[in-house]
């Protein structure tokens, strides 16, 4: 059970070539930008096709390069979190999150909305419009609305960027929650390390479209590990580890 | 204005009206299908559909003849068939109207569907949303704006059409005479109070439609 992707992609002047698996647990994707995380991510979802390989969830094989199968982003049964949220600016946030169970009856669509509000601790806003938000409050509405349709696996691409340190580990908590809650893999990229360390229960370090290292977060983001860090990532990576880390 | 005038407007309304109704569908859709698809001889297709706006109307009247007239590619076999040719008809000003504006549309709505970000699609898309769901509930309201300014604007170039009406509809008082012939026709034989009052009158509604497209350009609905 779970999420387990094998998967190649020539990009021209760059590559993937990735192989992990996710069990249902809150698994961080970490490494610098270009790095091949959110092409990974794509490939997943199905918005973008690999060249090659194998994607499963759960028992569903989503892409299989070998029998030609490659299931529709519509029937992956996923939630994806987008960096920039990609919420409906011309849809209130109940519409957004109301949105994202179109295959759901009418009044079990409307009693999840409103258990996912009242879970996100987002009453009150249902009204209004994305940009009438704040930043953290759009974080939950982007997440309430990947999870209304109860998705197989949940995918985030470092949606806290942008948000301050304390709405961040707010974040953070919620994630674990959520992924208490559903008992689903939920994989969240990050290219910040102290957030890597604190949420996650697995690992994956990729480095310039490969996975470099696959480990529990103490093991990575020991000291000993940190010291020899130049084996999984280059020069990038450095500014995102913290001075403590680095000595 | 006499009763001929009325007639006129009259006319150019209806036609420019329908045409304008039938420009909106297919002009959205083609749009769409430019904007959103990849395809061999896509960009030849564009540059068909773009065509009537560089030729001179009476080049894309000339070949509606060829294609609908009574001995046309298409127009024959429907004459064979119902005794029927569209040639003079209120319906062949429709025809003329529609081809020449409907390259406005397709430019208009096509740009403002490329300019819909595309993480709101794939974000669509995972949300278990089909491509027509989505065209329907994010694309096209998002691009709402330039849609409707290309509605407005073909309607107006569709109220201006001159040049393929009358080599498509001919210059038929009292059936075919929409208001640019009628003041064509008016100018010709030195009935200058009624010229005026005709040009007066639709200088002030074409002026009207393209403020119209412009507040629309702007702020939207």
């Amino acid at each position: 059970m779970g999420l387990s992707v094998c998967i190649k992609k020539d990009l021209g002047d760059f590559s993937i070539d990735v192989s992990w698996e996710v069990k249902n647990e809150l698994a961080v994707l970490f490494g610098y930008s270009g790095s091949g995380k959110s092409v990974t991510f794509q490939m997943i979802a199905g918005l973008t096709e690999p060249d090659s390989g194998v994607i499963r969830l759960d028992s569903q094989t989503l892409f299989d390069g070998t029998s030609g199968i490659n299931l529709l982003p519509q029937r992956r049964f996923l939630g994806y979190v987008f960096q920039d949220l990609a919420l409906f600016p011309h849809m209130t946030v109940r519409q957004n999150i109301l949105y994202g169970a179109p295959d759901v009856a009418r009044a079990e669509k409307e009693s999840r909305a409103r258990e996912l509000i009242k879970q996100f601790r987002i009453s009150g806003l249902e009204d209004r419009l994305p940009e009438k938000i704040s930043g953290g409050q759009k974080q939950r509405v982007a997440i309430a609305r990947a999870l209304i349709r109860r998705p197989h696996a949940l995918l985030l691409d470092e949606p806290f960027s942008a948000l301050d340190s304390p709405v961040r580990a707010d974040m953070g908590k919620l994630l674990k929650e959520i992924q208490r809650e559903f008992s689903i893999p939920v994989i969240l990229i990050t290219h910040d390390l102290s957030e890597a360390c604190e949420l996650a229960e697995k690992m994956i370090v990729y480095a310039e479209g490969r996975v470099v290292s696959t480990d529990k977060p103490e093991e990575i983001c020991s000291l000993s590990v940190c010291r020899n860090r130049e084996t999984f990532t280059t020069r990038p990576y450095d500014l995102a580890v913290p001075a403590a880390v680095r000595t | 204005m006499d009763s001929s005038a009325w007639f006129s407007m009259r006319l150019s309304l209806q036609v420019a009206s329908t045409a304008t109704l039938l420009i909106v569908f297919s002009g959205v859709a083609l749009a769409y299908v430019l904007a959103m698809k990849n395809f061999r001889g896509k960009e030849v297709v564009d540059m068909l559909f773009t065509l009537p706006l560089v030729l001179p109307p009476t080049v894309t009247g000339y070949y509606l003849i060829l294609l609908f007239g009574r001995n046309g590619f298409i127009g024959r076999p429907v004459f064979n068939a119902t005794g029927w040719s569209v040639m003079f008809t209120w319906q062949a000003a429709v025809m003329a109207s529609f081809v020449v504006a409907l390259p406005l549309m397709i430019k208009t709505t096509r740009a403002a569907i490329e300019s819909v970000d595309i993480n709101l699609l794939r974000a669509s898309y995972t949300l278990g949303r089909s491509e027509l769901s989505t065209a329907i509930h994010v694309i096209f309201p998002l691009a709402k704006k330039g849609i409707m300014a290309g509605a407005v604007l073909s309607f107006a170039r569709a109220m201006g059409e001159f040049g393929a009406t009358l080599m498509l509809a001919g210059n038929i008082p009292g059936k075919t005479d929409t208001m640019p012939l009628a003041i064509y026709a008016m100018a010709g034989s030195g009935e200058w109070t009624g010229a005026n009052a005709m040009a007066a009158a639709f200088t002030i509604v074409s002026g009207l439609f393209l403020y119209t497209a412009n507040r629309l350009g702007k702020r939207g609905l």
